[in-house]
């Protein structure tokens, strides 16, 4: 969007075609700029649905590094390619059905390969998101769901991580096994929301909503401006 | 010690932190409704006259809808009707679904429960399956379910919230609805954040009267999404991805039939035949009204709200835009991203340059964003970045001051680490912001069952209006696409079996609105839907050559 032309310009490659874009931009800013209009590697735009996967080197740097583009400032002397999607298999469930109680082996049976880990933690090294990813494989292979669930939290499922994988492991999709048990059968449940469901069954505020709905805006305003505020929670 | 600030902005930071210990303890008074409206009339860039443009064609002629949104909506389609073959059918279902995001996806899941066979179903989307508004949210969804609430207040907070332009049996729907999604999501193993004994951690939001807002740490609606597109490709739904809807098509009677799609990729079209077809396209924040930076994802163009229009559903409530009152101002890179909600609900404060609290900082939203705007550009009391965008400081280590050490890295995640990759530490400075270009209030005219006036199509989720009115609270939004969505699933579900499939599929509707647009003497040079906001450098559009190339 930047279009100031007294800006600071910097050099980037493009799949190996060099652009001049001003200073400031993310990888992803600086790609549009450049003249690209994205069709895939793109969604969010916001760090959250892992879809501007991004490989890039530094001038003057061996390394490959991964991350977002659309999180990243765009520097002078990068290498760019774009990652848009991972085709990695994602094993099926039921979600009624998997029986953690009996079966403490429910990770391993839905994805043999993590079995296979060789502990290099390319994938924790590979995370934009600075996951835990290996201890969270490594947990679903103890049967700890829960460490495994709560430590993969914030995964955006970008991918990067089963890219890098010498063990072929698909973490993100292992991880989101992990996190669906967590919160349907690991957690307690609340006992509230089953009383308000209950209560409204049984149709307890339906008089009083109907109420509402037929209420003028000058009777709606009286009742609204006389609210009490819960002071804490 | 964070590093991304330059020195001036650094001198005004040390304000912030010399009234910190003061201001912890102030309950800054509310706006008395006299202030409110003043601050709202001078302040806020709906109440520019300037910004609205009143529609001259359509089932909504005669309304105000902002200018960018009126430009697309009278305009020819981005389709020549003559060129396509619409006896080729490529997809014959019960049910299409336009758009897979939230709304999209909960409507699939409740279709199957009703009894259709997923190999039914088509969603198409735009970008990937997920990729959506409904991705990003982080603060929360609302649902009453503690022994002080019910939905009783909930409804009341938010007409009130809505400046009483609600559509009563909608909002009805949606508090009422709110503790079975939330029942719902939990058979579905969404995580959410409860204490030690199951019962949910529950936050106030802006205008809320009780605490009830919940939470999946500030990943809420990635939370949400992703669960539920795992439950979708359990179920086996087929979905096509980088191939938006472009326009409906209609039956002979005028009643809808399917859509027409478009692969991103290929160029060529695709006609989907459908008994029900359902709009869930999401918002339009890309459209950047009044030239705001916006939160919403790449694909939120308001497609749904142009196609729907030209098969004759009415709009409500477009005058009416929510700019949400904390959008990132600075560093450049992540100017309009969200700053959540949540920030304010736990503890932090707007602050002046001078180190000022000005405002409550839980007004309803418009009110808080034109309180900020009023300090900005009112009061010249803000603080303006190295490349002239002006913000105000959200007091975020305030939290910690008060909740404890900690609380911002483990209940902020999310929002922390997006400004750690600018150098910035949240939990040691305050950051800055700017009102951000957030939620299309209004939409596409629907009833309780998500049905809409034409026969054929439901809608469901940010394309549709009337739920929020003018203003929507926070977390109703997350709510209203899972009440929406299940309930547009299920009422075409029915619609599908009683149905027959379209004898023959046209675009004589555009044919019609073609011919008013003509009748108007509007001649309007924004073939629409617009599909994907246009980002490339001035310069590489002047040079660019229209040549098809030739593989
Ligand atoms: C940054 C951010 C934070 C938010 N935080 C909160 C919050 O804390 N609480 C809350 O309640 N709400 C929040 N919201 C609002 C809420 O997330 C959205 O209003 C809601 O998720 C919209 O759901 P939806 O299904 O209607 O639209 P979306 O989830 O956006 O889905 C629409 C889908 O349709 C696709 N699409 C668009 N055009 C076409 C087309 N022509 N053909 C096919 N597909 C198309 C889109 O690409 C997208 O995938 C937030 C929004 C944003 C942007
Ligand atoms: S575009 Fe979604 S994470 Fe970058």
């Amino acid at each position: 969007m930047a279009e100031e032309e007294d800006k600071k310009m910097i050099e980037i490659y493009v799949m190996g075609r060099r652009y001049k874009v001003p200073e400031g931009l993310t990888i992803m800013t600086a790609l549009e700029y450049a003249g690209y209009k994205y069709v895939r590697s793109c969604g969010c735009r916001g760090g959250f649905c892992g879809a501007c996967s991004t490989v890039f080197r530094k001038e003057g740097d061996y390394k490959l590094m991964m991350d977002l583009a659309c999180q990243t400032a765009a520097e002078d002397g990068m290498f760019l390619v774009q990652l848009p999607f991972v085709p990695a298999v994602r094993a099926e469930f039921e979600i009624d059905e998997l029986n953690i109680e009996e079966n403490d082996n429910v990770m391993l049976e839905h994805y043999p390969e993590i079995a296979r880990c060789v502990s290099c933690n390319t994938c924790t090294k590979s995370c934009p998101q600075d996951i835990k990813v290996m201890d969270y494989v490594q947990a679903s292979l103890r049967g700890d769901i829960d460490r495994a669930a709560k430590l993969s939290f914030d995964c955006i499922q970008c991918g990067l991580c089963s890219i890098r994988c010498p063990a072929d492991i698909k973490h993100y999709h292992l991880a989101q096994l992990a996190r669906r048990i967590k919160g349907r059968y690991i957690d307690p449940k609340s006992s509230e929301l089953e009383k308000m469901v209950q209560e409204l069954k049984e149709g307890k505020y339906d008089e009083e909503l109907e109420k509402l709905c037929d209420m003028s805006e000058e009777e709606l305003k009286k009742v609204y401006d006389e609210r009490k505020f819960q002071k804490e929670g | 010690m964070s590093d991304g600030y330059p020195e001036y902005m650094r001198k005004s930071i040390e304000k912030v932190e010399a009234t910190r210990e003061k201001r912890a303890s102030i309950d800054f008074e509310r706006m008395k409704p006299e202030e409110s409206q003043e601050t709202l009339d001078n302040f806020h860039p709906d109440y520019r006259k300037e910004g609205k443009h009143e529609l001259k064609v359509g089932p909504s002629k005669g309304e105000l809808a902002p200018i960018e949104l009126a430009e697309l909506l009278e305009s020819p389609s981005i389709i020549d009707p003559s060129e396509i073959d619409l006896s080729q059918v490529d997809y014959d279902v019960e049910i299409l679904i336009v758009g897979g995001g939230g709304a999209g996806t909960v409507a699939a899941l409740w279709a199957i429960k009703e009894g259709i066979d997923p190999k039914d179903i088509l969603i198409a989307t735009k970008l990937r399956h997920g990729d959506s508004n409904s991705m990003m949210a982080q603060g929360g969804i609302q649902a009453a379910d503690k022994e002080v609430d019910s939905p009783v207040t909930h409804y009341l907070d938010a007409i009130g919230g809505g400046h009483y332009t609600n559509q009563p049996d909608l909002l009805k729907a949606l508090t009422r609805d709110a503790p079975e999604i939330i029942k719902w999501h939990e058979k579905l193993g969404i995580m959410y954040d409860r204490d030690e004994n199951g019962e949910f951690v529950e936050l106030p939001g802006g205008g809320t009267s009780r605490y009830r807002l919940h939470s999946a740490g500030d990943y809420t609606g990635m939370e949400l999404m992703r669960v539920l597109m795992d439950e979708s490709r359990n179920k086996g739904v087929p979905v096509l991805e980088f191939a938006p809807a472009v326009e409906l098509l209609t039956d002979e009677k005028g009643n809808v039939g399917g859509a027409l799609l478009m692969n991103l990729e290929t160029n060529e079209y695709y006609v989907v035949r459908a008994k029900s077809t359902i709009m869930a396209t999401g918002g339009f924040g890309r459209l950047h009204v009044q030239s705001y930076p916006t939160s919403n994802h790449y694909g939120a163009t308001a497609d749904g709200l142009i196609m729907g229009y030209r098969v004759g559903i009415p709009l409500r409530d477009m005058d009416s835009v929510q700019y949400h009152p904390t959008g990132a101002a600075f560093p450049d890179q992540v100017i309009g991203l969200l700053v959540t909600e949540k920030v304010r609900s736990l503890g932090g404060q707007p602050v002046n340059a001078d180190g000022e609290l000005f405002v409550n900082p839980l007004e309803p939203r418009d009110v808080e964003a034109a309180a900020i705007i009023r300090e900005c550009y009112g009061k010249e009391k803000g603080i303006t970045t190295p490349t002239g965008m002006r913000g105000v400081w959200l007091d975020s280590p305030l939290i910690d001051f008060k909740e404890g050490e900690g609380t911002v890295a483990k209940r902020l995640p999310a929002m922390v680490r997006q400004y750690e990759r600018f150098n910035i530490d949240m939990t040691k400075d305050p950051i800055l912001v700017f009102p951000t270009l957030h939620y299309q209030n209004g939409g596409l005219v629907i009833n309780a069952d998500s049905s809409t006036p034409v026969d054929g199509l439901f809608a469901a989720g940010e394309v549709s209006g009337g739920v929020h009115g003018k203003n929507r609270l926070m977390g109703n939004s997350l709510l209203d696409f899972n009440v929406f969505g299940r309930r547009a699933g299920i009422t075409a579900a029915k619609h599908a079996r009683r149905s027959q499939k379209p004898s023959k599929l046209t675009l004589d509707h555009l044919s019609k609105y073609n011919k008013e647009l003509k009748d108007a003497g509007i001649e309007r040079k924004n073939p629409s839907p617009m599909l994907l906001p246009e980002y490339r450098g001035k310069r590489v559009l002047e040079r660019h050559l229209d040549v098809q190339v030739t593989l």
